[in-house]
C-alpha cells in the first residue's frame, strides 16, 4: 500500500441549519458507524474517530466504537483522531488498543492528541498548564508497556507501578503504529521524531504555513535522530472537502452548514476560508487538485484523511460525499504515486511492522492460575475484613 | 538597526490618533539618531486590518496582512502604542490587536503608551487602562506617556515637549549608545523560537518529570 486515504470524524451532534434538526445521540453513534461501514465499501483505507468527554459530541469511549466497527468490518484500518494521551491513564490505553489489536487482527493503529478543552483536564484530574508534560511522560510509559513485559516505573502524573504486566501483549509481539498530532507545538514534532513515529497535522481550520512549518520541523529532527533521510519521515495530513459534480452546487449546498459551523461560523467567508486554509469546496477535479497540492508543501506522505460529517451534515449527505470520494480515489492513488520520489517509505501498517520486526511472535505472558478470582473483600474469615465490617477500623 | 513600530487605532482619516503617531515616531527617530544609532520606523494602523482581527478572534489564527503586522512588532525593538479614548478607555480594535498576539511577546520589549481624546479630562486613561494592559504583558513601559486632546493640535509648545521626552526615555531604555539594555532581557520562549531552535527531546523528558508528583 502506498499512500492511505481515510477519513477523521469528531462526532459533533449538531444542529442541520437548513432544517433545524438535531440529531439525538444514538442516532449520531449509529451515524458514525455507518460512515466507517461505507467508507470501507468506497475503499477507503482508514477511518479515525476522536475522542471528547463533553456535549455536544459522541466520541467518549472510542475503543467501544473502533471495536463495534471492527466487528463489521474487513479491511479498514480503525485509528484515532485523537487518542487523549494527557487525561487518559496510559495504562488504559496500552490494554485496550492491544485488545483491539487482537480482535481486528492488527487493523489498528493511534494517534496522540493533548486536547484543547479546557475542563476536560481537571474532570480527569490534570492541569492543562501541563499538557505538554503528560504529553511526553505518558506517551514514555505507554511506549514501555508495550515493549516490555514486565514493567517497573515511577513518574510524576500517576501511581508508579511494580512488576506490572499489562494484558494483552501486542498482537505478534508489534506495539500499534502511533502517530502523534499537533498543530502549533513544535514539541509534540520533537517527539515523534525522537521516536521514529508518524507526524499527523490536522491541517483543518489552520493556515497551511502551520502545517509546513510543524512537518518541515519534524522531518529534520526525524533525519537527525536517525531514523532516516527527511524524506522517510512519516507524515499525515487532515483535510477537508465538500464536492458536487458541479462546483457552484457544492458551494450552494455547503455554505448554510459553512456559515453556522461551531469552529468557524460566523466569522470569515467560505471564500476567504477556503483561500486561508486547506478547505476545498468544488467539484470532484478541485478536489483532487487541490489534494495533490498538499505534498507541494509538506513532501511526499503516507496518509491523508478528510474531515467530511461536521456542522450538521444529515447522513445521507455524508454517505454521498463518500460515493464522490470512492470515485476520485484511483485518480488520488495513481496521481500521487506518479509524483512519489523514490524511496519514500510506504505507510506503515500491521503487516509492514511484522515484516520490520523480523516476524511475528507471539508474546502472550504466562502465569499461574491465582488465588484471587472468586474470592470476596467481605470475607469474614479474612480477619481484616471482618475489623472493617465491625467498625474497628 | 534600531526597528520601531508604531501601532495606531485611529478610525477617521485624517485622525487625529494618526498624527499623534507621527509626532511620536519622528521625535523617537531623532532621539535613537541622537544617540548615534540608525533607526526604521514602521506604522501598524489597526483601521486596515479590523476584519482580519475579528476573524482571528473566531479562527484563532491571523491571515497574511495581520501576520505580517504581528511579525513586525515581534521583531521591533521597541512599540510605540497609540489609541484613541473609548467610553473611559483605550478602543475595542486596540485591545483586539493586543488580545491576538501570543503570550510572551512583548516580554521585556520597551513600548511608550499613547492616547487621544476629545477632552483633557481623560488623560488619566494612560494610567488606568493603557499602563495596566503593557505591564500584564511584561512589556516595559515608558515612564511619560503622552496623552493629546484636541485642544492640543491648536498649536503651543506643550504637546511637542511631552512628545520629546517620552521619545527620549524610550532612547533611553533601548540604550542604543552601545551598552547593555537597560530592559530586562528574560523572555517567554515563543513558538518561533522553538521552531528557530527546537527543545530537545531529552530536555523535554527531564522538564515532564520534574515537579513535584502531581496523582
Amino acid at each position: 500500500m502506498g499512500m492511505q486515504f481515510g477519513i477523521f470524524t469528531v462526532g459533533d451532534v449538531t444542529t442541520d441549519p437548513t432544517t433545524g434538526r438535531t440529531p439525538t445521540e444514538h442516532e449520531r453513534i449509529k451515524a458514525t458507524v455507518e460512515i466507517a461501514k461505507h467508507a470501507e465499501e468506497v475503499g477507503l483505507d482508514v477511518f479515525a474517530t476522536g475522542e471528547h468527554h463533553n456535549p455536544p459530541f459522541i466520541a467518549s469511549n472510542p475503543t467501544a466504537t473502533l471495536a463495534y466497527i471492527g466487528a463489521q468490518t474487513e479491511n479498514i484500518i480503525l485509528s484515532t483522531s485523537t487518542t487523549l494521551i494527557t487525561t487518559t491513564d496510559p495504562v488504559l490505553i496500552a490494554e485496550d488498543y492491544a485488545k483491539i489489536q487482537h480482535l481486528t487482527d492488527g487493523r489498528v493503529d493511534l494517534m496522540m492528541g493533548r486536547g484543547n478543552t479546557g475542563p476536560v483536564y481537571p474532570w480527569f484530574g490534570k492541569d492543562i498548564r501541563q499538557g505538554i508534560n503528560l504529553a511526553i511522560e505518558n506517551y514514555a510509559l505507554l511506549r514501555r508497556l508495550w515493549s516490555e513485559d514486565v514493567v517497573d516505573w515511577s513518574g510524576r502524573f500517576r501511581t508508579p507501578l511494580q512488576g506490572y504486566t499489562s494484558t494483552p501483549r501486542p498482537l505478534d509481539g508489534v506495539a500499534p503504529f502511533v502517530w502523534h498530532g499537533s498543530i502549533r507545538s513544535p514539541e509534540i514534532a520533537e517527539q515523534a521524531a525522537y521516536y521514529g513515529d508518524g507526524f499527523f497535522h490536522n491541517h483543518i481550520f489552520w493556515p497551511a504555513s502551520h502545517t509546513k512549518q510543524m512537518v518541515q520541523l519534524y522531518r529534520q529532527r526525524f533525519e537527525h535522530y536517525e531514523h532516516g533521510t527527511a524524506d522517510q519521515a512519516i507524515v499525515g495530513l487532515g483535510g477537508q472537502f465538500f464536492m458536487r459534480p458541479n462546483s457552484q452546487d457544492a458551494v450552494d449546498e455547503f455554505r448554510p452548514y459553512f456559515d453556522n459551523a461551531p469552529v468557524y461560523g460566523h466569522g470569515p467567508s467560505l471564500e476567504d476560508f477556503t483561500e486561508a486554509t486547506p478547505l476545498t469546496v468544488g467539484s470532484p477535479q478541485q478536489v483532487i487538485e487541490r489534494t495533490l497540492s498538499f505534498r507541494e508543501y509538506v513532501g511526499d506522505y503516507q496518509r491523508q484523511l478528510f474531515l467530511i460529517d461536521h456542522a450538521g451534515l444529515p447522513l445521507k449527505t455524508v454517505l454521498e460525499q463518500l460515493d464522490l470520494y470512492g470515485e476520485i480515489l484511483p485518480t488520488l492513488r495513481a496521481e500521487f504515486e506518479k509524483l512519489r520520489k523514490p524511496g519514500v517509505p510506504d505507510a506503515p501498517t500491521h503487516a509492514s511492522l511484522v515484516a520490520a520486526a523480523g516476524g511475528a511472535k507471539d508474546a502472550t505472558v504466562y502465569a499461574d492460575g491465582d488465588a484471587a478470582t472468586g474470592s470476596s473483600d467481605r470475607d469474614l474469615s479474612d480477619p481484616e475484613v471482618a475489623k472493617v465490617l465491625e467498625g474497628e477500623l | 538597526m534600531t526597528r520601531i513600530v508604531v501601532v495606531s487605532a485611529g478610525l477617521s482619516v485624517p485622525s487625529s490618533t494618526r498624527m499623534l503617531a507621527d509626532m511620536l515616531g519622528e521625535a523617537t527617530t531623532r532621539a535613537v539618531q541622537a544617540r548615534g544609532a540608525e533607526v526604521e520606523v514602521d506604522h501598524v494602523e489597526l483601521r486596515a486590518l479590523a476584519h482580519e482581527l475579528t476573524d482571528n478572534l473566531l479562527t484563532g489564527f491571523a491571515k497574511p496582512a495581520l501576520q505580517a503586522a504581528i511579525d513586525q512588532v515581534r521583531r521591533a525593538d521597541a512599540v510605540i502604542a497609540v489609541t484613541p479614548v473609548f467610553s473611559a478607555s483605550y478602543s475595542g480594535l486596540f485591545k483586539t490587536f493586543f488580545d491576538v498576539l501570543q503570550p510572551g511577546l512583548l516580554d521585556a520589549k520597551p513600548v511608550l503608551i499613547a492616547a487621544t481624546a476629545g477632552t483633557a479630562r481623560h488623560s488619566l486613561v494612560l494610567e488606568h487602562a493603557l499602563r495596566p494592559l503593557f505591564a500584564y504583558l511584561h512589556a516595559v513601559v515608558v515612564p511619560t506617556g503622552v496623552f493629546a486632546a484636541t485642544d492640543d493640535f491648536a498649536g503651543g509648545p506643550e504637546l511637542p515637549k511631552r512628545v520629546d521626552r517620552a521619545a527620549t526615555e524610550l532612547a533611553a531604555l533601548l540604550a542604543v549608545s552601545g551598552g547593555a539594555p537597560a530592559a530586562p532581557t528574560s523572555q517567554r520562549r515563543l513558538v518561533e523560537d522553538e521552531f528557530e531552535s527546537p527543545t530537545s527531546f531529552d530536555e523535554l523528558l527531564k522538564r515532564a518529570s520534574e515537579g513535584p508528583p502531581e496523582f
